[in-house]
């Protein structure tokens, strides 16, 4: 929420997508966060994503709720329209936002506070109804802008820079999205760009419910030993399950994979993942198996990233109202209104 | 039977069904209701039903009435005694010289009856087990036989209650047939059995023109139809969720792209109030027209983001269907109890723009203009409906809509006006009426984007702290305020014969009330003009009617004359001189209440004169 301009000027030589919009197009105002904050990794993670994704900026909704989270929109995609609604509701917003218009592209950002804690229900809702979007959290842990109390995201036994320990249990927004019916779920670490970029750029192209639960540790008031949000914790404590790749346009990045240890997934846009397996075992079209997968290594401590399940043929909201493909906000009177001489039968039903 | 002589009239008295709820009889009651309309008498239904699904008391009212007055009455000329739960009550109702219509299958002790009324007994029970032998037959056709019996007794000709059945179950001639029959039953053994007619009369008439006959909520959900409503959110709650329901109704009917079948709406059930607002901001900042429906608890819950419509300046239609609060109160009975909480929703400085309806009709209009001044003022709009309106069938004239009408969709910069080079400044009051442009989301690559927040901006979107910029935007606000008083539908006056020194201001669903009892209190002697205020914020009108009148009352459907307070507050007028005329035990407002009160209060004032009262 910065009042600081970032100056425009690049160098000319500045490698162009598609589009040919340059990395700076992508970029808003300068971050007003502290010094080392993950959520600014995020975010140049999304205009990352965005840039490599040529997506026109324009045509993205950026939507945030409260909370130090919610205002990174202001700092990506700086020719995009973002809405910072209210604690915990960006989700309904959004959801409003995407019926009246189905053409753009939405991008929910949120924190633990807004989803876990506040904006819980509308986290639920928002995932169940298949809401077409990418739903971002920047999970820390602790409430940031009010200096550091816990989160319900905040594990059961960690401990707050003032040495509280937690008592309560944690919620982990990832099992709940995959229970909801999520039909994109990942988790990733703002430390972790390699793996974040392209779990952006293939949620952004997955039509359905996108969810992607991101530690980002804050550096402010939860980046201490005893803390399991911490930068070194979650280091120590990565589980990835696999790394992707997003291939997109005519021209695929050539990428020579061992046989056995890739699998191609086709997006409903046209685009492929490329999933490079990590662990063996791991089946990111299996829901049950991901949740108990989830469990069992939450239970040794472990936090696993990735990309944990996805169905590539799922339907969205709109699919389910069987709304017309034309966005609702463009329709007029004359296709909207039916006129004098059917209200008159109208009238004469009620005689 | 005492010397009171029983109650003769006709086409104007008032019947009473007392049910038990769920019994099935809610269809046969508004049957007869439909029956009498058809005779060309005007009538005025009322449901008063408990929040149950079944087993509690439930009473339907029909108000019969020649001359067409459509406010609740008072008193019981005829009371169709259906629930022993309520016997005791429903008798000591009956005005004196009154009827008792009741089933007399089992005997009743004389005790339970009163001397100055005329019991009518009909052995609905004997009659019902004698034909039918299924349970819910039974429970059913009841109903029918006691609408059969009604109408010998009442006078009323059956072939247009045979018409309204035949309407009703056509193309299932089983069921139009055994309810034909059923009706036959109840009605050929009252006139073989008993004195038929009453006293109590319909006569054919031609008084009911070209009116419809038609719900509030549903004629609400029509007027979101034609006025291009394409998004609704909404979380049941009573007495609003008929609203949405027939809104999805009507879609259903009016909205679906005849070759593709695919819809031209989108209808999502909330989670919460607070989800039902979120969804219908979303959509609106996004360029649709968007609505929600709900009762007081709801408008409770969607205090915060109506304070972000107001700030961030986002178009919503909010149709506040009241219900008797605070708290849960009574959620199934009617008041105009939410006009405080509505006109200053949320915290903060803040004025919100509320439309009174008077009834189905112009509850119709309203609906569809909020979202013309939704769009235009880019601000929430309030369409202030209550259960009398929204819940009772109610006759009015006929919905109008003129072909050559489009949408007002307010100042929106488009892709070209921005090629133009126009300057665009999403909180910039270039016209000087307090409302600034603003853009859809996704109109231009690269100018016309700004940041929507409920934190404090200047004039081009972007975050300031700053006093002086606070200052001005809350500034320009008011001034929009100002800009939507023309905007408004504007107060109706209707002045007296005479010229009067007294007035009267009245709103919504107290308006067929006020207009009996104008006619009540010119019997006393008692000259009033009359202003019916239609919105808020007040059109200058109103503080020229308050400075026309030493006295004016203000009457109105809630404890604490809500709508004098707001009128005090917005023009800074002596308190004294509102007279508050207030009726709040949940039941609709009645004609012969009002005049009673402005009656005394006038008979009073005539007492002392009245420069010695205010000096």
């Amino acid at each position: 929420m910065t009042y600081i301009a970032k100056p425009k000027f690049h160098h000319p030589g500045l490698k162009k997508n598609e589009l040919g919009y340059t990395h700076r197009d992508y970029e808003g105002k300068i971050s007003t966060l502290c010094a080392g904050c993950g959520h600014d990794s995020i975010t140049a993670s999304i205009i990352e994503a965005c840039y490599e994704l040529s997506i026109e900026p324009h045509r993205v909704a950026k939507i945030s709720g409260i909370g130090c989270s919610s205002k990174t929109p202001d700092y990506f995609l700086g020719n995009s329209h973002g809405f910072n609604t209210v604690h915990g509701r960006m989700p309904s917003v959004l959801t409003g936002a995407n019926l009246a218009n189905r053409d753009l592209i939405y991008l929910g950002v949120s924190g633990d506070g807004d989803s876990a804690s506040i904006g819980f229900g509308q986290f639920a809702h928002s995932i169940r109804r298949g809401v077409n979007m990418t739903y971002i959290v920047e999970n820390n842990g602790v409430y940031g802008l009010t200096k550091g109390q816990f989160s319900a995201t905040a594990d059961r036994g960690s401990k707050s820079k003032k040495g509280a320990t937690n008592t309560d249990n944690a919620i982990d927004l990832v099992a709940i999205a995959l229970q909801l019916g999520a039909t994109f779920v990942a988790r990733s670490f703002s430390g972790d760009k390699s793996q974040l970029v392209p779990l952006i750029a293939a949620a952004i192209g997955h039509k359905g419910a996108s969810f992607i639960d991101v530690i980002s540790p804050c550096i402010a008031f939860n980046n201490h030993a005893g803390s399991t949000k911490s930068f070194d914790y979650v280091r120590e404590h990565n589980d990835a399950v696999n790394r992707l790749d997003v291939l997109v346009g005519r021209d695929p990045i050539a990428v020579d994979y061992a046989p056995g240890t890739v699998q191609m997934v086709e997006q409903h846009d046209g685009s492929k993942i490329a999933l490079r397996k990590i662990d063996a075992d791991y089946d990111p079209h299996d829901r049950l198996g991901a949740q108990t997968f989830l469990q069992k290594h939450a239970a040794k401590g472990q936090i696993v990233t990735g990309l944990l399940y996805v169905d590539p043929d799922a339907e969205d909201l709109h699919e389910h109202l069987n709304t017309v493909e034309t966005p609702l906000n463009t329709l007029e009177a004359d296709t909207l209104c039916p006129g004098s001489a059917m209200l008159d039968k109208f009238n004469a039903s009620l005689r | 039977m005492s010397d009171k002589k029983p109650i003769s009239s006709v086409n104007d008295f008032v019947v009473r069904f007392a049910n038990v709820n769920g019994s099935g009889s809610a269809s046969a009651n508004e049957m007869f209701a439909r029956a009498i309309l058809r005779h060309g008498v005007p009538v005025s239904p009322r449901n008063i039903f408990p929040s149950n699904i079944q087993g509690l008391p439930t009473w339907y009212e029909v108000r019969v009435t020649e001359h067409g007055h459509l406010g609740a009455r008072g008193g019981v000329d005829m009371m169709v005694a259906m629930n022993p739960q309520t016997w005791d009550k429903d008798v000591a109702g009956i005005e004196p010289g009154g009827y008792l219509f009741y089933d007399s299958t089992k005997p009743m002790p004389s005790t339970k009856f009163r001397d100055d009324i005329t019991v009518i007994g009909v052995p609905l029970t004997a009659i019902t087990n004698s034909t039918y032998t299924d349970p819910r037959q039974r429970q059913l056709f009841k109903n029918i036989i006691y609408l059969g019996a009604l109408s010998a007794l009442l006078d009323m000709d059956p072939k247009l209650i045979e018409q309204l059945i035949g309407e009703q179950y056509k193309g299932k001639e089983k069921l139009l047939s055994s309810n034909v029959h059923a009706l036959h039953l109840g009605r050929d053994w009252a006139l073989q059995n008993l004195k038929c007619p009453t006293g109590l009369r319909v006569k054919k008439s031609d008084k009911v023109g070209d009116r419809i006959f038609i719900e509030g909520n549903s004629a609400a959900a029509l007027g979101a139809v034609y006025g291009g409503a394409t998004v609704c959110a909404w979380y049941p709650i009573t007495p609003s969720s008929s609203v949405a329901e027939a809104f999805t109704a009507h879609c259903k009917k009016y909205r679906h792209d005849p070759d593709t079948g695919k819809a031209k709406y989108a209808i999502v059930q909330g989670e919460d109030e607070l989800a039902s607002i979120g969804i219908v901001i979303g959509a609106s900042w996004n360029g649709a027209r968007a609505f929600t429906a709900t009762s007081g608890p709801g408008i409770s819950l969607m205090t915060e983001f109506i304070g972000l419509s107001y700030f961030a300046e986002i178009p919503a239609v909010i149709m506040n269907i009241q219900r008797a609060g605070p708290s849960t109160g009574m959620p199934t009975r009617t008041q105009q109890c939410d006009i405080i909480a509505c006109a200053y929703a949320s915290h903060g400085d803040t004025k919100h723009v509320l439309l009174f309806p008077e009834d189905p009709a112009e509850a119709f209009e309203f609906a569809a203009a909020a979202f013309d001044l939704a769009e235009r003022l880019q601000t929430t709009i309030f369409l202030m409906l209550d259960l009398d309106i929204g819940m009772n069938h109610r006759l009015c004239r006929p919905l109008k809509w003129d072909d050559a009408k489009q949408y007002d969709r307010g100042k929106v910069m488009t892709a070209e006006m921005l090629d133009e080079g126009r300057d665009f400044g999403r909180y910039l009051d270039v016209d000087g009426d307090g409302i600034p442009y603003r853009t859809y989301p996704g109109t231009h690559p690269t100018k016309g984007s700004y940041f929507t927040r409920g934190t404090s901006r200047d004039r081009y979107a972007r975050y300031s702290e700053e006093g002086s910029v606070y200052a001005d935007n809350m500034q320009r606000l008011m001034r929009k305020f100002e800009t939507a008083q023309d905007l408004v539908p504007r107060p109706l006056q209707a002045n007296a014969e005479r010229p009067t020194k007294y007035g009267v201001i009245y709103f919504g669903s107290t308006t067929p009330a006020m207009d009996e009892a104008i006619g009540l209190l010119e019997t006393r002697g008692h000259q009033l003009d009359r202003l019916r205020i239609r919105a808020f914020p007040f059109h200058s009108s109103v503080a020229s009617f308050l400075a026309e009148h030493d006295f004016v009352y203000v009457v109105e459907q809630n404890r604490d004359s809500q709508l004098r307070q707001l009128i005090v507050n917005e023009n800074g007028i002596d308190p004294v001189r509102l007279v508050p005329i207030v009726h709040y035990d949940g039941s609709p407002i009645t004609a012969r209440f009002i005049a009673k009160a402005i009656g005394d209060h006038q008979d009073h004032l005539k007492v002392t004169p009245l420069r010695k009262a205010v000096s």
